[in-house]
């Protein structure tokens, strides 16, 4: 197989590498723990990981049956003018086409099963951080740029992959011819090898210090290059209020602060880790060197021969190449492991808990809501709600008001069990019909609500897919009826594709109510029996809201619904209204009730009028 | 590359440096078994011992100046292609960052980022590596070529013959592997969509349950990534055992004819083995360029993604100055057009006046231009037709710099950014502290504050995952106001805060920013009744201009929006 380092000195480093700042998980991985969870995924594809060896071997082979024939025909052509044995030139010409023929057909397919394995192996690494991405539980979203996770899907990803693709099969090979040339050198002359039993040693606790030295560096360049994206993916996301405050300069800056330290940290994880290659070769012409002063000198003192000399010399350079190689590869490895650690990091950053073993699927939903004797706290020892119990019937509304901050979207929070109270079971918890929702299969329990949320939320993709998102298999004409329903159809229709027109969430000829009114209609086409609403029309018009009133009393009908609102005109009717302050509920009780009690619900209720006179 | 060419010109000089060491250093490396032959095949017959120990060390000088020169190369060509890709990066984020709405929408954010960070990277690959294996590989082919003319020419031009057809070969293969490199990088886009629509959305895919078929969806891109990278791969794989091939077969054409010429006298056949010995070089050096090749695909698609965004044109540029004339208002729309689509008109013949200090109110149905106005007075956009002005000078011919001081915004679409609470209200200005405090108590965001720990200082998660709508809100008010705007502009900015909290955020803007002209939209009468002037919009048109009293005397619509919300207040009192 044709060598693709032996062109070039250093062989250089690709890709980036994993992150200190902040690691996705704690899981911390040494290096034999690393090689095997690599090697598991190769493991996955043993055939092709067999047909690659085997392929290798032969075409190994091949490549010392090559020069064979030449010069078997160079012998021919050897006898001089006029005497040539053309029969044995030509014989040897037509097996030399056959065999180079025979040899780039093995290499090609040789690439060929290389590339499909390495892009098997990196995808399924994408495909198991991803699945555990949409495993973790919310709370992790918010502690890491998006951009810094997707530097890992993609580039650390990568670098793992390249690595793998070449390098662990060059050693292999790199290996065997190693130990050939080793043991034949032995067989001539063993004293020589004295010199090698330097080199190598020096070789190998070189290498090592190096790759202690570099690995570190490699780190840092690839947490440097999330932190980068991290960064370009926040401000691109908010370009619009970058640009609206004419910031532009300043955010540069700051890029550039942050493509400074990628830059530095690439450039010096690149400056040591290519000092590998020139390295390992320097001592190997040493030990050239050396070897043939010596050789020479032992061969003057009559205790070797001159035509073992020169084939001792041979092997040895033929011996330096792969070590040179190995030496590279693992220094080239030092940035594959850094990228693997962080793509491993993320594979293991703790998942939201498991159901429970005896987790029960919730059918048949009533849609009766209780909540005894909550305690939650995101950070501990910061308690966000303390002991607040509630009863929510079947069918019946529950309005949550406070102030901002008060703790309103926690309680939604945990209804949709994004996060687990801090009861303890025996004590209380969440219950839907009667069972602790921590009994519950997290699917199941979220597919019992609806949610419309103020923090609206658009894929890319068309207006129709973006409505029919939570109904596979909508119809247009459902789809179309909740957007007739939301109010939302009249803008839809003056689109230039109607509904065919492809929607972003960062697109900005759509508004934000407009986006609120597409996640009503969403909403619409559920059929849940028990409703969440959060501000779901906060940025609505009070007239379209009243609009849509219809269609939102219809969503309503017949199920439980919790709804958020800073108008309270809008939570009058509710069965039950709950008022939270500082995560405690200051009060309970209907309208009437609540108003005639002349506390913290009237006066809010009341300053809703006094329109700031 | 072509493109980017302006970014390596300030470095050639450098990358020349890099490059002659290089050459250098592997000239020492080709030196040292030449010296090894001298000692074999002179020294040691002739039993010169000091002359051996002097090859001897000239071999391990050679190898020493082999290092330095390797170490020193790669070190430089580390910092030239990083310098480089520096540069690159910088631009590329500037232009980023100064793309006209529209220009971003047709981009699109996550098609942006991967070029900034995994095609610059391709770039910065393909500019380290060349300098490292491309020295070698061409200066051994000319020079294998060379000795093996002045060896035999007929011989070597039966080598050489085949060289075309492995620059055809590489062309094509090139050729053909630049689109798909191109396309492996905008299924990369998709790649980073999906991941980044997961984690903004993940509370609604959570709460639809669909995270089964959020992972096809990911599956899918997941695959085509892997397929197009496959073929990709496969492509530019056919090279490299062509080269070897095509090579391969020359020389056992050289053999043939090497056995006719020896025949018939006209070269000796020590030739032909030396020229074996130098054709294992040619074959080296000629993998070494077609490995360069396949390099350059990979970058050259990439580099041909930046140089696209580097190359979009400027939009919303700047127009000559023209002198007002009259006594101008602050902010005047002046018969005002404008399409987002161009089907349709988002706004029709909008036209105002509004005197400096003083505040416009604009009210009206979810969809029907307000935000829009806002956008337009923030050139966001340029109107389709119409003009509007601010002093009397049509925006358009206001530097960009000078228009964006002006403004002090805060928008329905919340960006917040991960850092502290100061660090938000500052929002990257140069602003003395007194100042953001002064602005979080305006904006009634102190109360919150307070409560934290570190108060100004306190952590703000990613998107501001830690603070609820309302101190998210108030946090982007303050922000508007710490730069004490000349306009201040207010985008439904305080729809997720309570009454009263509202209330006191209004009575400060009207006591605190007297000479602040305010733009308003918002969904509730009450925070517009005070305004100088209020619009009320349907579908892009005004259909009702004046102060609160005059509109509810005269426009039917605010007059039965304003009875829904004050209404339904009585009715409760």
């Amino acid at each position: 197989m044709p060598n693709p380092n032996m062109i070039g000195g250093g062989r250089m480093t690709r890709g980036e590498t994993s992150g200190d700042r902040r690691h996705f998980s704690d899981v911390k991985l040494n290096a034999p723990k690393l090689l095997s969870r690599l090697w598991r995924y190769m493991g996955k594809n043993r055939r092709l990981v067999i047909l690659a060896l085997v392929l290798s071997l032969s075409s190994s082979m091949l490549s010392l049956y090559g020069p064979k024939l030449s010069g078997q025909a160079i012998n021919a052509i050897d006898l001089g003018a006029g005497k040539v044995d053309f029969d044995t030139v030509f014989r040897c010409a037509v097996l030399m086409t056959v065999f180079y023929l025979a040899s780039a057909g093995l290499t090609y397919l040789l690439n060929v099963v290389m590339i499909r394995l390495s892009r098997t192996v990196s995808k399924q690494m994408r495909h198991d951080v991803f699945e555990n991405l949409t495993a973790l539980p919310v709370a992790f979203f918010d502690r890491f740029q998006t951009g810094d996770i997707i530097s890992t899907i993609t580039y650390d990803v990568d670098t793992v992959n390249q690595s793998l693709s070449s390098d662990l099969l060059q050693i292999l090979q790199s290996t065997v011819t190693v130990v050939v040339s080793f043991v034949m050198m032995l067989t001539i002359a063993p004293r020589l090898v004295i010199i090698f039993v330097f080199t190598i040693p020096v070789t190998v606790l070189f290498t090592r210090w190096l790759a202690g030295l570099v690995r570190p560096l490699f780190r840092r360049r690839s947490a440097k290059l999330g932190e980068l994206n991290g960064f370009v993916e926040e401000m691109l996301s908010g370009q619009k209020t970058v640009r609206a405050y004419g910031r532009e300069k300043a955010v540069l800056e700051k890029f550039d602060e942050k493509n400074g330290a990628a830059v530095d940290a690439y450039t010096v994880a690149e400056a040591y880790g290519t000092i590998t290659g020139p390295s390992v070769n320097f001592i190997n012409n040493v030990s050239l060197s050396l070897v043939c002063v010596f050789g020479s000198v032992l061969f003057l003192q009559g205790k070797l021969l001159i035509g073992d000399l020169s084939s001792f010399v041979q092997y040895s350079r033929k011996f330096s190449g792969p070590i040179n190689e190995v030496a590279n590869i693992l220094s080239e490895l030092q940035s594959a492991f850094a990228a693997a650690e962080r793509v491993f990091s993320l594979i293991d950053a703790k998942p939201e808990a498991k159901d429970a073993l005896d987790a029960v699927e919730l059918t048949q939903v009533r849609g009766d809501v209780e909540l005894k004797h909550v305690d939650f706290s995101y950070d501990p020892g910061k308690p966000i709600i303390k002991d607040l119990s509630l009863h929510a019937q079947a069918g019946s509304l529950t309005a949550i008001v406070g102030p901002t901050g008060a703790g309103k979207t926690t309680i939604i929070n945990l209804l949709m069990r994004f996060y687990d109270v801090d009861t303890p079971e025996d004590r209380g918890g969440v219950y839907v019909d009667g069972t602790d929702v921590r009994q519950l299969t997290r699917s199941s329990l979220r597919r019992a609500y609806t949610m419309v949320l103020q923090d609206t939320w658009l894929f890319h993709g068309t207006v129709y897919e973006n409505i029919a998102y939570g109904k596979p298999g909508a119809t247009m004409e459902d789809v179309v009826k909740a957007a007739k329903a939301a109010h939302i159809h009249s803008y839809i229709s003056r689109l230039p594709q109607g509904y065919d027109t492809v929607l972003s969430d960062n697109g900005s000829s759509i508004s934000k109510g407009q986006k609120q009114l597409l996640t009503i209609a969403r909403a619409m086409l559920l059929d849940a029996h028990m409703l969440i609403l959060d501000e779901a029309t906060s940025n609505v018009d009070t007239r379209t809201e009243m609009r849509i009133q219809a269609a939102m009393r219809e969503l309503m009908k017949g199920k439980t619904c919790f709804v958020i609102a800073h108008r309270l005109s809008t939570i009058q009717s509710a069965d039950h209204i709950l008022v939270l302050n500082g995560g405690q509920v200051v009060e309970q009780g209907t309208h009437e009730s609540l108003m005639a009690e002349k506390g913290f619900y009237y006066r809010l209720y009341q300053s809703q009028f006094d329109s700031g006179q | 590359m072509v493109q980017l060419e302006r970014y390596l010109r300030p470095h050639w000089w450098y990358i020349f440096l890099t490059m002659a060491i290089k050459l250098l250093a592997t000239g020492m490396e080709l030196f040292i078994p030449d010296l090894m032959e001298v000692i074999l095949d002179e020294k040691v017959p002739a039993g010169e011992l000091s002359q051996i120990y002097l090859y001897g060390g000239l071999m391990l000088l050679c190898a020493a100046a082999c290092l330095g020169g390797n170490i020193l190369a790669n070190r430089m060509s580390a910092v030239s292609s990083g310098r480089i890709t520096r540069a690159i990066r910088h631009d590329l984020f500037w232009r980023l960052e100064t793309l006209s709405a529209r220009q971003m929408d047709r981009l699109t954010v996550p098609s942006a980022e991967s070029r900034l960070t995994s095609d610059t990277y391709n770039i910065n690959q393909l500019l380290a590596r060349f300098q490292r294996i491309g020295v070698r590989a061409p200066i051994l082919l000319v020079g294998g070529v060379i000795m093996t003319m002045r060896m035999d020419a007929p011989l070597a031009l039966v080598l050489l013959s085949l060289l075309p057809i492995i620059a055809v070969v590489v062309y094509f293969v090139t050729k053909t592997s630049v689109p798909l490199y191109t396309r492996q990088q905008s299924v990369l886009d998709s790649v980073v969509r999906v991941v980044q629509e997961n984690i903004t959305g993940i509370r609604v895919i959570k709460a639809l349950s669909k995270t089964e078929y959020e992972k096809e969806r990911f599956h899918g891109v997941n695959e085509e990534l892997a397929a197009v990278d496959q073929k990709a791969g496969i492509i530019t794989a056919i090279t490299n055992p062509t080269a070897s091939l095509t090579l391969n077969l020359g020389l056992t054409l050289v053999v043939v004819v090497g056995a006719f010429r020896v025949n018939s006298g006209a070269c000796l056949s020590g030739v032909v083995v030396a020229f074996l010995q130098y054709f294992t070089m040619i074959l080296n050096a000629m993998l070494g360029i077609t490995r360069i090749f396949v390099m350059w695909s990979k970058g050259e698609a990439s580099a041909k993604r930046v140089a696209q965004v580097l190359a979009e044109p400027a939009d919303l540029t700047a127009l000559p100055p023209v002198e007002p004339e009259g006594t101008p208002a602050h902010i005047e729309f002046r018969d005002v057009c404008f399409s987002y689509t161009g089907v349709g008109e988002n706004i029709s013949h909008l036209s105002f006046r509004l005197e400096r200090g003083q505040t416009l109110g604009i009210l009206g149905p979810t969809g029907s231009g307000k935000s829009t106005i806002l956008a337009l007075l923030l050139r966001q956009y340029d109107p389709d037709s119409g003009e509007i002005l601010i002093d009397g000078r049509d925006i358009r011919t206001i530097p960009y710099e000078k228009l964006r001081e002006k403004f002090g915004v805060a928008f329905q679409n919340d960006f917040i950014t991960e850092g502290t609470v100061a660090g938000n209200i500052r929002f990257f200005r140069d602003l003395p502290e007194e100042a953001l405090t002064r602005a979080a108590e305006d904006a009634q965001a102190m109360e919150f504050i307070r409560e934290k720990e570190s108060g100004m200082d306190a952590e703000v998660m990613v998107r501001g995952n830690n603070l609820s709508g309302g101190q998210k809100q108030r946090l982007l008010i303050a922000r508007a106001l710490a730069g004490d705007p000349e306009i201040l502009i207010l985008d439904d900015a305080s729809s997720a805060l309570d009454y009263a909290t509202d209330a006191r955020l209004r009575r400060c803007l009207r006591e605190h920013y007297q000479d602040t002209t305010t733009l308003l939209v918002a969904q509730r009468v009450s925070a517009l009744r005070h305004a100088d002037r209020i619009l009320v919009l349907s579908d892009g048109v005004v259909i009702g201009s004046g102060r609160h009293e005059e509109l509810m005397r005269s426009c039917q619509e605010y007059r039965l929006i304003a009875q829904t919300q004050m209404g339904e207040g009585k009715e409760g009192a």
